[in-house]
């Protein structure tokens, strides 16, 4: 990389056109939610005007990059960009782990009388505090919302799917990290065949996870049983939306590599990728242990 | 004119101090010891704030007026000094520690409701408390008084405009009550500032908090929680009364309720229940469906020409009994009131459902 | 002059700005997005401010004579909200879009194209939460605190619209600050070290950390809230094992963090102010850096203040007190350091220095009031009464407003190249000082005495304090015509300036012209000059 000038980029269409395409997305969203019968297309639309900036926007970062107008000071930037978006990410998913250790450690305690709760278990006749089953003695139980809650008659088997899934993944890091020592080491196809096993492994991952979900919806763990549900649904649902997109911007880097984007030195969006995936997996690490196995 | 005479006695309000007390300046000291550790606390935290104030903007105001350049002063060159950094540090840390502890002391103190001699369970709802004395078996709803939702668009105020209730919560004095504050909806908070109490309502949850109040009288507050619409309408008004007169009172209580439980054996005329329906409505019901039954669309539905209203009858009494939502549950009010509120709504409103007998509410809970 | 135009790699052609209204939505300037920034925010102002004046103008005399109360509410959610997110944190990002680069020696900021996105989310957000009064059931009426359940059960469709308008206003503050940090930690001169940077720089790089770890806890808590209103979820209804209480404490947990996110750039440029116009180097630089971290990290392990009366445990409550008194330490030190730098100064009053002067005091009483409410046990009495109301109006309007009026004026000079009039700015300064006590300082009276906040009407007894504050209120809102008159005029016929208008200014962004070129520093500003200008030299 030269040391040239920062380059600061000319002016850009793609930002406003990601604003009315997340805005037309939302607004499509709610009113999707409420019934409206044109919500579901206006999402659809808005869906796609991101995705067409996306492919835009970045498609001309990858070809400044490529035609080399990036100094090593840009690329010091987008590493600090990267770093600092991921520990964003973590803090959202530390909201609903936070929800999680609330709920479970103080919540439903609580309801049972315990803590400075003497006085709760009136307003709950023979409710018992048992994490996960929060449901099981109150059938026919409606929310506030007005949503029946529904009863699991069974809990998914820490190691059944999950531990599968949890090797899987675990291994998909071990992968993309030979991935990475051949780029240094400038080997193309065997990068191709490490990223490749990668992706494997991460779809493999989320059609595994898809069963699962059957398994649980089918035995009445929903959404709607209760804060356990609440919970398990939004982390590793949440969860299972980045590694969806960390395995498209796999593909993506897949295809990059094979165009030959990338050197022994400069690879910055291999790397982000890359940081990016080492995140999905610690987050699923701290799934497994706090949702599926304590 | 009226007005700009209150605002020249307020503006002289503010440089009397005699006025200060009677335009209420400062926090009450109120009636418990809880409430009293309170003021304490506050007048002290407040002085020390004052002392400081004086030190530090002494200093900046002497700098301003002696440091100036148009007095000619010039200007020093320093810009360091670990030693009073750390000094600077210090002091305020040990301030801060000696305010700590009384205050730590009085935390101690006030959520420590074990020594309690009776209880009252306080149950908040959309726009209304509820009291339940569980020993006696007294229960009743407490809401703003028709006086003050009369004169809220009009120029003329009763004496406790918007601190004024239909039913008063009765407590003896020289006696430790612990109060259960709980809510059936959103969270409230029942705050009555000469207890020192204030406690929020969450619902699902039961808060505890206690007071002894030495002195007979009557004490008024307020929910001090955002809860909706009526937020600001929903006051407390407490009467202290001696603990012969309150044994009196729980007397009376328990055999007017014990009237209205015979009453509902009988079978009412429909125009005896319209007429207690109508006032249970206003009281109870008007805040979200309105006096004219139209309701607040799109968040409180009218009642005039609904399917429900004008439906079966078992569907109406389920709705209020349970409530739905946003809708709350009435099962804290009688029988015989629920049949009258009810049949009323089927009827008023050119609405053509049929009548409804506290036998039926009964055979419905 | 550091303008010169090294060669620059191909594609890079600019010279200046395009022309026409695509200039600014296509822009990647830094300077052209602080102005954008800046004017939304002004914008935001004064809506937010109108609304305010509806709410003063309901409570001037007991009775309601104007509105119904759900409509009240709806006037103190939005103008809770857009204050807070529209006008206040977008004035800072402006501020520090405009000022960091030229401070640390850097020719833009690090990530330009993302910049333009931060910015152009902002009106699309503004514009859905603002939509929300037209829609059926009204705007978003539960208070800028949004708690549940009256924020979930309870509230109309349009909170689905708010949910997603904060959404957004999140994604915009994230990649604000994402875009800081890479920019002060990668784009500073060669030459400058961390311990050499304006404070300005160091306030703005300490804010962007609690922007990133605070926001996306918002984002967070309003997803549940989405999720509870419309799929099912239990996270707040103890029916399903959730808890409401649980909503405060995460959204509390971004709460707290975001009103500092709001006072620490004020006291970065309070920290550029005082020195330039006392004539002499700030005190104690070092420490004024380790007090705004201390701040920073204090500021997160304090939230459940707000929540003392939810029914905490007694040990949590002792707790929470602790952590919250210990702020006022290095708040403290921040003071303490800014009155040493006026000590034997040789000062003059500009308005840029009174409106700075005036924060200093005014601020300093919102702490102290501050610090009564971290008082566990006397929250009891001022938990949500109009003493919490004075508390945070006097650290948020005669702190952060009043340090970015001050900032505006201080570095108007160098925006512009001209200088505004100054005497109007002195009338405008009183004028405003005057009536915003007028407006807030009853309001301690009115809290202590017992007055609930979010009430639409009150009792007789509270009735004189009202009338006192509204008519302040009015006074107030006033103010602003003046100030919006007075940056026109200075925009459109303000006098040209020299490049440090300021005598005792120090800085980079003073070595640049008069008016500052469209690129900051082409090239990097040599260790001397850094040296001469840095705010620890003597
Ligand atoms: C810019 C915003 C800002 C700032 C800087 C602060 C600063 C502080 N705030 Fe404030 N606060 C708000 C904005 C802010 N606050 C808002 C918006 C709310 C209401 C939210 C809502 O409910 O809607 C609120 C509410 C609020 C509460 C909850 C009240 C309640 O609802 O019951 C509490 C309680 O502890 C609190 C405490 C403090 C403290 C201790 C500080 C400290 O940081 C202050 C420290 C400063 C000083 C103390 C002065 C200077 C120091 C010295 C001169 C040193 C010597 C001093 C001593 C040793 C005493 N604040
Ligand atoms: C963040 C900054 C901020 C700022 C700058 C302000 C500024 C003002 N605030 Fe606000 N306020 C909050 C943040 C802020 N506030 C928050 C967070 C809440 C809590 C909300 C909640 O409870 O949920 C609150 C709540 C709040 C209340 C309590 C409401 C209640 O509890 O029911 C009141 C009442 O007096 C009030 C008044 C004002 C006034 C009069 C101003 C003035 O300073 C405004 C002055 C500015 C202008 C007036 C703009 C100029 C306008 C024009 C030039 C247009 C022409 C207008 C006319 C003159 C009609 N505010
Ligand atoms: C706090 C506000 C509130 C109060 C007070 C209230 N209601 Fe309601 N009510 C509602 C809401 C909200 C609904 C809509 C519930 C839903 O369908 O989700 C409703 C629905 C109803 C319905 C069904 C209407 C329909 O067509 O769907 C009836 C009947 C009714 N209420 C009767 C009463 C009676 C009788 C009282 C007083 C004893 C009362 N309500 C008090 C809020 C209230
Ligand atoms: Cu009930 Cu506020
Ligand atoms: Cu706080």
């Amino acid at each position: 990389m030269s040391e040239q000038k920062y380059y600061v980029p000319d002016g850009t269409y793609w930002p406003i056109i990601g604003s009315i395409g997340v805005t037309i997305l939302f607004v499509g969203f709610a009113n999707q939610m409420h019934g409206v019968s044109w919500g579901a297309s206006a999402m659809v639309l808005g869906f796609a005007i991101v995705i067409f900036m996306l492919f835009g926007w970045l498609g001309q970062v990858v070809n400044e990059s490529v035609n080399g107008i990036y100094n090593s000071q840009v690329d010091r930037s987008f590493r600090w960009g990267m770093s600092w978006f991921i520990f964003s990410e973590v803090m959202f998913f530390a909201a609903f782990f936070g929800a999680l250790f609330y709920a479970r450690q103080i919540s439903v305690p609580w309801l049972s009388g315990e803590g400075n709760n003497l006085y709760t278990p009136e307003l709950w006749d023979g409710f018992k505090a048992t994490w996960q089953q929060i449901a099981f003695s109150t059938p026919g139980t409606t929310l506030k919302s007005g949503v029946e809650m529904s009863i699991p008659t069974q809990l998914v088997d820490t190691w059944g799917l999950p531990a599968l899934n949890t090797a899987l993944l675990l291994l998909s890091g071990v992968t993309l990290t030979f991935a990475h020592h051949a780029l240094r080491a400038e080997r193309r196809n065997q990068v191709i065949s490490w990223l490749v096993a990668t992706i494997v492994l991460g779809v493999a991952f989320l059609g595994f996870q898809v069963a699962e979900y059957g398994h649980a919806y089918a035995d009445g763990l929903q959404l709607t049983s209760g804060i356990y549900g609440s919970t398990f649904y939004m982390l590793t649902g949440f969860h299972g939306f980045h590694v969806t997109i960390g395995a498209i911007m796999l593909s993506v880097i897949l295809y990059r590599v094979q165009k030959g984007h990338f050197s022994a030195d400069s690879h910055f969006g291999f790397e982000g990728v890359a940081w990016y995936w080492h995140f999905v997996d610690v987050v699923w690490l701290g799934l497994f242990v706090f949702v599926y196995w304590l | 004119m009226k007005r700009l005479t209150t605002l020249t006695s307020a503006l002289v309000a503010l440089v009397s101090t005699n006025v200060f007390a009677e335009y209420g300046l400062n926090m009450t000291e109120g009636v418990t010891s809880v409430s009293r550790n309170i003021y304490d606390l506050h007048m002290m935290v407040f002085w020390v704030c004052v002392v400081i104030a004086v030190v530090v903007f002494g200093t900046m105001f002497y700098s301003i007026f002696a440091h100036r350049q148009s007095k000619g002063h010039q200007a020093a060159n320093f810009h360091e000094s670990t030693k009073v950094e750390l000094l600077w540090t210090t002091i305020p840390i040990l301030i801060l520690v000696s305010m700590a502890i009384p205050a730590s002391k009085a935390l101690i103190d006030l959520e420590d409701t074990s020594k309690a001699d009776m209880t009252i369970k306080i149950t908040a709802h959309q726009w209304k408390w509820q009291y339940d004395y569980p020993k006696e078996n007294i229960s009743f709803i407490s809401n703003l008084a028709q006086s003050s939702k009369d004169s809220i668009k009009g120029d003329k105020k009763p004496e406790h405009y918007l601190l004024e209730v239909d039913n008063r919560l009765v407590l003896p004095v020289d006696t430790s009550i612990r109060f259960l504050v709980t809510s059936n909806d959103v969270i409230h908070n029942w705050w009555v500032p000469d207890f020192g109490v204030k406690q929020d309502a969450n619902p699902g949850f039961i808060n505890d908090a206690w007071a002894k109040i030495d002195k007979i009288g009557t004490y008024r507050g307020q929910c001090a929680e955002l809860c909706g619409k009526d937020h600001g309408f929903m006051p407390i008004v407490v009467d202290v009364v001696s603990k012969e007169d309150y044994a009196k009172w729980v007397a009376k209580q328990q055999s007017a309720q014990a009237a209205v439980a015979a009453s509902a054996n009988k079978i009412w005329s429909k125009s005896e229940l319209m007429a207690k329906g109508e006032s249970v409505y206003n009281t109870n019901c008007a805040a979200c469906h309105q006096k004219n039954g139209l309701g607040l669309p799109p968040v409180f539905p009218p009642v005039k020409d609904s399917k429900i209203v004008n439906g079966p009858a078992s569907e109406h009494i389920k709705i209020v009994l349970h409530g739905k939502a946003a809708m709350p549950a009435f099962k804290i009010l009688n029988d015989v009131d629920l049949a009258a509120v009810i049949t009323y709504e089927r009827v008023a409103f050119e609405n053509t459902g049929s009548i409804v007998q506290p036998a039926d509410v009964k055979s419905a809970r | 002059m550091t303008t010169a135009t090294a060669t620059i790699p191909h594609g890079v052609h600019h010279h200046g700005p395009e022309k026409g209204l695509m200039r600014w939505i296509k822009t990647t300037n830094h300077k052209d997005i602080g102005s954008l920034y800046m004017w939304f925010a002004f914008a935001m102002l004064l809506i937010g401010g109108a609304l305010a004046m509806g709410i003063r103008a309901e409570l001037l005399q007991p009775g309601m004579q104007l509105m119904e109360p759900q409509f009240f509410n709806q006037l103190t959610t939005m103008h809770g909200l857009i204050m807070v997110f529209g006008a206040i944190m977008p004035a800072f990002v402006g501020l520090g879009n405009w000022l960091i680069p030229m401070m640390i020696g850097a020719p833009d900021m690090a990530l330009p194209r993302m910049n333009n996105w931060s910015f152009w989310i902002l009106p699309f957000a503004g514009g859905i939460l603002l939509s929300t009064f037209f829609m059926e059931g009204g705007a978003p009426a539960f208070g800028w605190t949004f708690y549940a359940p009256l924020s979930t059960t309870f509230a109309p469709d349009s909170t689905d619209f708010f949910i997603f308008a904060v959404h957004l206003l999140g994604f915009s503050s994230i990649m604000g600050a994402i875009n800081i940090i890479a920019t002060v930690l990668n784009m500073r001169a060669p030459e400058m070290k961390l311990m050499d940077m304006p404070l300005f720089v160091w306030t703005w790089l300490i804010t962007s950390f609690l922007l990133i770890g605070a926001m996306p806890v918002l984002a967070g808590v309003v997803t549940m809230m989405l999720t509870d209103r419309n799929f099912g979820t239990a996270f707040f209804d103890a029916t399903g094992g959730g808890d409401p209480v649980m909503f405060q404490h995460i959204f509390w947990f971004f709460g707290h963090p975001e009103v500092y996110i709001m006072i620490l750039p004020a006291f970065g440029i309070t920290s550029h102010i005082i020195p330039t116009f006392a004539r002499k180097p700030l005190f104690g630089y070092s420490s004024m850096v380790y007090a705004t971290a201390s701040i920073a990290f204090l500021s997160y392990i304090v939230w459940a203040h707000h929540m003392f009366l939810t029914g905490m445990p007694v040990a949590g409550g002792l707790y929470f007190m602790y952590a919250t008194m210990l702020i006022a330490v290095p708040t403290g030190v921040k003071v303490f350091n800014w009155v040493a730098t006026m000590w034997r100064g040789s000062m003059t009053f500009e308005a840029p220095m009174l409106w700075t002067l005036s924060f200093v005091f005014l601020f300093t009483i919102g702490g102290f009031s501050g610090l009564m409410l971290g008082i566990a046990p006397a929250d009891i009495q001022y938990h949500d009464t109009y003493f919490v109301v004075a508390h945070f109006h006097y650290v948020l309007v005669t702190g952060a407003l009043w340090a970015i009026i001050a900032a505006t004026l201080y570095w108007l000079p160098k925006w512009t190249g001209k200088m505004y009039n100054e005497s109007l700015a002195k009338i405008h300064f009183w004028w405003a000082v005057i009536s915003v006590n007028i407006l807030f300082f009853p309001q301690h009276f009115l809290g202590l005495a017992g007055m609930p906040r979010r009430i639409p009407d009150y009792s007789l007894q509270f009735a004189d304090f009202n009338l006192i504050s509204s008519i302040g209120g009015f006074a107030f809102g006033a103010s602003f015509f003046l100030l919006t008159y007075i940056v026109v005029d200075c925009i459109r016929n303000g006098k040209p300036v020299s490049a440090r208008p300021w005598k005792g200014a120090k800085g980079l962004e003073w070595t640049l012209d008069a008016k500052a070129p469209y690129h900051s520093f082409n090239t990097p500003p040599s260790r001397a000059l850094i040296e001469a200008e840095s705010q620890h030299s003597a």
